[in-house]
Parts: C-alpha cells; structure tokens; sequence
C-alpha cells in the first residue's frame, strides 16, 4: 500500500477521529479557561485524574455514564482547588498549574496503589462500544469514518458546538469572553469576575477530566500509569493554534490526530527501515509548523493570566 | 428633587484621608462639576458612589434608598452609570457586546441581539453619539469609545452620570460635542457630575461646581456666580502664580530631525517628521495622545529607530541608535510613565538613581558597583530636590508621585544633558510638584539645554514653552513663537485640520 493511500481508508478516519476525542474535550475545557483569562496548566493532572475516576468507578460496578459523571465532578473538583489559587487569591497560574499537575497525578497513583495493591496487570472494564448512527452511518465512507464511533466521540463533538454557542450566543458567554479581554469591564456592569472565572475553571477541568475518561473508558479498556502521556500540553498548543476558537480548535485537534494515526501506519509500511521515533516525533514536529503558520497572528484574550483584584487598575 | 445624596463620605488609605467627611446633593436635571487637582479625592469619591471602594464612614443615597456598599451592581440598579476615564471596555469584542454585556440575566440561553442593537441605534440617534454597534472596539477612536461607555450606561437607563475626567483625552471639536450631548443628556431629566480639574470646561458646562481640595470640600459655588479666578484660588488654596519665565536667549540646534519616520508605538508612528530643538529653549509639543508622541519619546530615548529621515545631535548625525547611544550624546529622559518605564518599583531610590549610569567609572569598579557612590548620589539628589523618604534604601515604589518624580529628573539632570526629554512630566502630580518641576525645567533652560516637552495639558505647553509644535497623526506642524498662535488655532491642528501654508 502507497503512504498516500493510507489517507483514502475508512479506517485511518475511524481511527484520527478516536485520537481526537478525548483533545477535542480538553481543548475545549483549556480554551473555556483561558477565554476567561485563566491559563490551566493542571491539565495533564486533572485529565489522569479523569482517567482514574472514570475507570475506577466502572471498575467498581458503576455504569459506564456515572463513569463519566464522576470524572467530570472529580475533575470540576480540581479546577475549584486551582481557581481559589488563581482567581481571589491571585497567584502565579503558571506555578499553580504545574503544582496541580504534580499534585492530581501523584494522587491518582497513590490512590491506584491503595485500591489495588494486588494487581500485577491492570484490570479491564467493558467500555463503551461503537454506535452506528442510524441513516448517517450508511453514507458511503464518511459514515464508517465518522458515524461508527461511541457515544462519546458524538459528545464530543456536541461539546464543541455547546462551547461556541454559549460563548457567542449567550449572555454568559459574553460575561465569560469580557472576563478576559478586560475584567474590569464585566465589573462595572456588575458581573463578579471572580464567579465567573472560578466557574469557567471549573467547567473546563470538567471537561478535561472527561477527555482522560475517554482514554480509559472508550479508546482502552483499562488505567495505565502514563498514560495522558503529554496529551494535556498538546491541547494547551491547540487552543493556541485554534486562536481561542471552538471550531478552529477541533479542526486543530483532527489535523493533530490524523497526524498520529498516519504515523503509526507509516512505521507499519516503513518495515523498520526508519527508526520508528522518527515517526512518533511527526506529529508534534508537524503541530510546531502549523502553530508558526496559523497561530503568529493570533489576538489571545487581553487578561489571559492577569489576576484580577477588585479596585485595583 | 433631589436624586442623589452623599452624607459624610470619609475613606482613608493609610495615613492619607483622601476624602474627608464630604457631603452634597444631585438634583435632577443638574449638572454638577468636581473640581481639584489631581490627588484632591474626586475619583475616590467616585469610586466610592459607584461602589468601588468601600467609605470608611457615610453613605450614599440614590433615589431615597441608602445603597449598599462596595456593590457596583446596587449602584447600577438604582440608576447610576459612570463613565470611567480609563475606559472599562474589552477591545476585541464588539461595541454591542460591550454594551449589552451583564444587561441579560446569565442563564439566558441566547442574547436578543435584533432588539439590543435597535435600541442603541436610537439611543445614538436621540444624544447625537454616533458609533457603529458591529464595530470592534480596538477599531474606534478614543472619542468614539467614550460614546460607547455613556451608551453603556443609557442602555442601563441610568438616570444618574458620573464621567470622570472625560474631556481628558479629546480634542476641543470632540469636547464640545460631549458637551451638547450633556445638555441633550439633561434636558431629558438625566442629571450629571462631571469631575475636572479645566476651569473652562467647569465654567462652560456645569450648573454648580463642588471644589475639592486635599481631601475636603473647601467650596461650592453657582456657576454662575463666580469666576475662573475664584474658582482657581479654591482649588489651589492660593492665589495661583504662573511660572516666571525669563526672554528666551536661543542657541544652537541641539537636536534635529529631518524627515524622520518611525514605527507605529502607542497608536501613531512618525511621518516624515522634521523638528529643531534649540539651546536654551523650550518647545512644547502639543496634540491629543495617540498621535504620535510615544513614537517621538521614544526615538529621542532610543528605544525606536528612524525607519526614515535623519537624527543629528549636537550637529553629528547618529548611526547606531540605542537607548545606549541616546544617554551616550547626553539626552535625558523623564519617561511618561514613571511607574512602569521610569523608575523599577521594588529596587530601592539609590538602585533607581544609577539605573542609567551604574556602569559609569563613577559607580563602578572592575565590574563591581561601588555601593558607596551609588549611595552618595542618591544621598545628593534626596538633598538637592527635596524628596521625602525615609532612606535611600527604601523602595521607589513606597514614595508619592510627586517624590518618585522628583527622583527620575534628579537622575536625568544630574549630567547636564545636551538634550531633555520631558515627557508628561507633570501628570498626575499636587501642584506644588508641578511647580517644582517647572522650576526645573526652566533652570536647565537657562543653562542651555534644550528641552523637548510632550504634555497633553495645553496651559503647561502655552506657559512653559518658547516654541509650540502641534502632532497630529504623526504628523507635526509648522513651529510657532510663543503667543503666535491661539488656543483655538492650535485645537484645529490637534484635531488634525492642517492650517493653509
């Protein structure tokens, strides 16, 4: 099979769009973060605590939905740890973030450890299974490639419409777009910056956290240590790279992910003539090149990382 | 009626009280000034009215009902709008955005834009504030966002509005259509304080003017029974005495430009700008911020170079431009913002002092500082200037403006330079300082320095200067003598309306 044939299969789309499922969410959740003027560098964190609580909770009889709800609410639990630090008392995002990382996956481990010291190999759940869109996934290759996937690439993808319609189409999300373009604007019309940010942190680790879910719960079947593996930093370059769009951002995250999938099936065809990290680095040597093309004119929000203290200008 | 009342408003910050016990009424229809210096308390008052800060003591009334405190929305609720004079709008965001934003309660699922933006088209239409509601906030003008702040508060209903210092940054043609949309603004039963510290202005267009001074109310005042020399001597505390200024001995050209062009910095960059400063004279550049004055200080710092044209100090042309180069040929700076470019806050007065001099063979010593000169100056400048502050060592940031001040033009002067640049160097200070810095300024004139000063307050330009420029779009005009041109000629060229040549 030609390399460039690979981009003609059905099942290279099947498997980009499954790469992309769970950055599609956490892009989403970075980029209500940072529209609302907090960076999150808890994101590797709060997605391997994600991954965990989504897990662990089928693991121990739960449905596969509770899974996702209680990644969601452990998640949300880390983002309000992080917007106390970060929003009322003002600190340093950037130290706060990587202390949250550090912090949620050093607790995930240890709490891996203590509810499973006797495993050797890591258990298995039954994840969530292909859905065939009924009508949809007939259409000729677009619905092998798109329409047969689980319920949680489709929520994936409403996410990101429910993103940018609040953002652009409520009054909340214009609250929450002011917020970091100038909050001393949404204060004077008598808005609280500082429930706004704390809540869109916590959405948006909600969202991350349920991006980690994916991982264990729909693209595997079990918890590995490692095994975000740098996928929380790879969204914070694609909310850059999407220029804080919705839209933008997932057509980020496919090219992203069909960019992994076409690696591991270059290393396939290349029989083992090129060492294989070559074709690991691609992607991210790939996404550097598009951030230059794409992100150089981006207009980030004007407060991003600005703590904001009421009176103060 | 009276619409708003403020009873025994005291807020201390620290030792300084900046507002005493202050009390006075609204009535509707009115239009009241407040007038004072800077640092007199009347955005404290503001801020407190409108629920910014908490009082220490008093409160405020608005419509009857006492509102609560440190609660914009509550001020907003009752009817209050404030005009900000640094506008509080998000600038990649629309000016519909901006002004429907917190209008609808959060959780509705989506914004009634039809509706919204006919409503500020006829707001617009009725007050005469025209403005695009589908423009970016970042593409309009500094007028142009001004009219969108009093639409934010319109568009709330507000019966009551505060604008602070809002002729601060428009041209005269730009103040005088603010000043017909007040009286728009109050022939519909709005009534307005607007806080000043320009007499005219307070005399065009107030009813009753409320002076502030240190703090205290020292008067209020019918406009029209009193004077700009009554009101002046209020607000000073003083009868106010101009600079004395000595007949210009002019010396050679200092610094020329010719043809000089920049990059865009701070709005306006420069076009093809030819200027002459001579020794022993002052020239005042005139013009509305954003025009280009950033661009200027900033090439006479060295921090920009010419894309264009010609800089020749002292009679050699300059080739490699650096702020380096700049102190190297002996021009001082006093920058426009001493906090953030003139002086590092959290390094102490002796470490500010030689920021521009420390690798001098005067403070330095096979690469080591010599902590003891170092001290030594500032010791001297603390001395010589008159700056109040416990020690040298203590952090510039701790110190008052007018200190602070005081400290930067100590350090530029120090060398005698060839050249000086002042730029603003009187924003923001009591009027004591400014006259010290006048003095000063004036002093160096006499030595034969020449001096370039950038300020927006057109009195200090027409007192001070022996030469007037005028920028526009980063264009300057031709030099006048001092008196050759009036204030209403000089406002045209602001406003960019060239003159016949």
């Amino acid at each position: 099979m030609d390399a460039l044939d690979i981009l003609f299969t059905a099942s290279f789309w099947v498997a980009a769009i499954r790469i992309a499922s769970p950055l599609i969410f956490a892009t989403m959740g970075e980029l209500i973060c940072e529209r609302a003027g907090v960076l999150n560098l808890g994101i590797e964190g709060i997605m391997t605590v994600g991954a965990f609580a989504g897990w662990f909770t089928v693991y121990s009889g739960g449905d596969l939905w509770t899974g996702v709800a209680v990644a969601a609410l452990a998640g949300a639990m880390f983002g309000l740890l992080h917007a106390t630090l970060t929003v009322p008392l003002g600190l340093s995002q950037h130290v706060v973030g990587i202390g949250i990382t550090l912090f949620a996956t050093s607790l995930t481990y240890f709490t891996y450890r203590l509810a499973l010291p006797q495993v050797t190999s890591p258990p298995k759940i039954e994840p969530f299974q292909p859905f065939a869109i009924p009508g949809l996934s007939s259409i000729p290759f677009l619905g092998d490639a798109v329409f047969n996937q689980t319920p949680l690439t489709y929520l994936a993808f409403l996410t990101v419409a429910l993103v940018a319609w609040v953002l652009y189409r409520t009054p909340l999300g214009l609250a929450v777009r002011a917020a970091g373009e100038n909050p001393s604007a949404v204060e004077a019309q008598g808005i609280s910056v500082n429930a706004i940010r704390i809540g869109a942190v916590m959405v948006g680790s909600a969202l991350m956290a349920v991006g980690g879910a994916f991982l264990t719960m729909s693209a595997f079947n079990s918890f590995f240590f490692e095994m975000i593996n740098g996928r929380g930093w790879i969204c914070i370059a694609l909310v850059v790279f999407g220029s804080w769009r919705p839209g933008k951002a997932l057509l980020g995250a496919i090219l992203f992910a069909a960019f992994d999938a076409y690696q591991i099936r270059l290393q396939q065809l290349s029989g083992g003539v090129v060492p294989y990290q070559l074709f690991l680095m691609m992607p991210y040597a790939l996404s550097i090149l598009a951030l230059i093309l794409v992100a150089r004119r981006a207009s980030y929000p004007k407060a991003l990382m600005v703590p904001y203290q009421k009176g103060e200008r | 009626m009276t619409v708003l009342r403020l009873s025994g408003i005291t807020k201390r910050f620290g030792p300084l009280v900046a507002n005493d016990a202050i009390s006075f009424e609204l009535k509707r229809g009115e239009v009241i000034a407040l007038l004072g210096e800077n640092g007199a308390g009347k955005t404290t008052l503001m801020n407190i009215l409108f629920g910014h800060y908490f009082p220490d003591e008093g409160s405020v009334e608005a419509f009857g009902k006492v509102l609560p405190q440190g609660d914009p929305r509550a001020a907003l609720e009752a009817g209050i709008g404030m005009v900000h004079q640094h506008f509080t709008l998000a600038d990649q965001m629309t000016v519909q955005e901006n002004i429907t934003l917190g209008t609808e309660p959060l959780w509705r699922p989506t914004l009634s834009r039809a509706n919204a933006r006919e409503r500020i088209v006829a707001l617009s239409r009725d007050f005469g504030l025209t403005v695009d509601p589908g423009a970016a906030v970042a593409s309009l003008s500094v007028g142009e966002r001004q009219r969108v702040e009093i639409l934010k508060a319109l568009y709330r209903e507000a019966r009551i509005l505060i604008l602070d210092e809002p002729t601060a940054v428009l041209t005269p043609g730009e103040t005088d259509a603010l000043f017909k949309t007040l009286k728009l603004l109050v022939a519909k039963g709005l009534s307005i304080i607007f806080i000043s510290h320009k007499l005219h202005e307070v005399m065009a267009a107030s009813d009753r003017v409320l002076v502030l001074r240190g703090g205290k109310l020292v008067g209020e005042r019918l406009t029209a029974d009193t004077d700009r020399r009554e009101l002046a001597a209020l607000m000073v505390g003083q009868e106010v005495k101009a600079a004395d200024v000595s007949p210009v001995r002019s010396g050679a050209p200092l610094l020329v430009l010719e043809g000089v062009s920049t990059r865009r910095v701070n709005g306006a960059g420069l076009d093809a700008v030819s200027l002459t400063l001579r020794g022993g004279e002052i020239t005042g550049l005139a013009g509305v911020s954003g025009n280009g004055q950033a661009a200027l200080a900033a090439l006479l710092s060295g921090t920009e170079r010419p894309t264009a044209g010609t800089v020749a100090v002292n009679g050699s042309p300059i080739a490699d431009w650096s702020p380096k180069a700049a102190l190297g040929k002996g021009i001082a700076r006093v920058p426009e913002d001493r906090h953030a470019v003139g002086t590092i806050g959290d390094m102490s007065i002796t470490e500010n002092v030689i920021a521009e001099s420390y690798d001098s063979a005067r403070f330095s010593r096979h690469g080591f500082i010599d902590w003891k000169a170092a001290r030594g100056f500032a010791e001297q400048i603390i001395r010589d200037y008159d700056v109040k502050c416990p020690s040298p060592e203590t952090r510039i940031r701790l110190l008052s403006g007018g200190n602070m001040q005081k400290l930067v033009l100590g350090r530029a002067l120090d060398p005698d330079p060839v050249v000086i640049l002042a730029s603003q160097p009187t924003r923001g200070l009591d009027v004591g300082a400014v006259a010290y810095v006048h003095a000063r300024l004036l002093e160096a004139r006499e030595r034969g320095a020449a001096i370039l000063l950038i300020s927006e307050d057109l009195e200090e330009i027409l007192a001070l200067s022996d030469t007037v420029v005028v920028i526009s779009k980063g264009q300057v005009s031709a030099p006048s003598k001092r008196g050759e041109r009036s204030i209403r000629e000089l406002g045209e060229l602001m406003a960019g309306h060239g003159e016949a040549a």
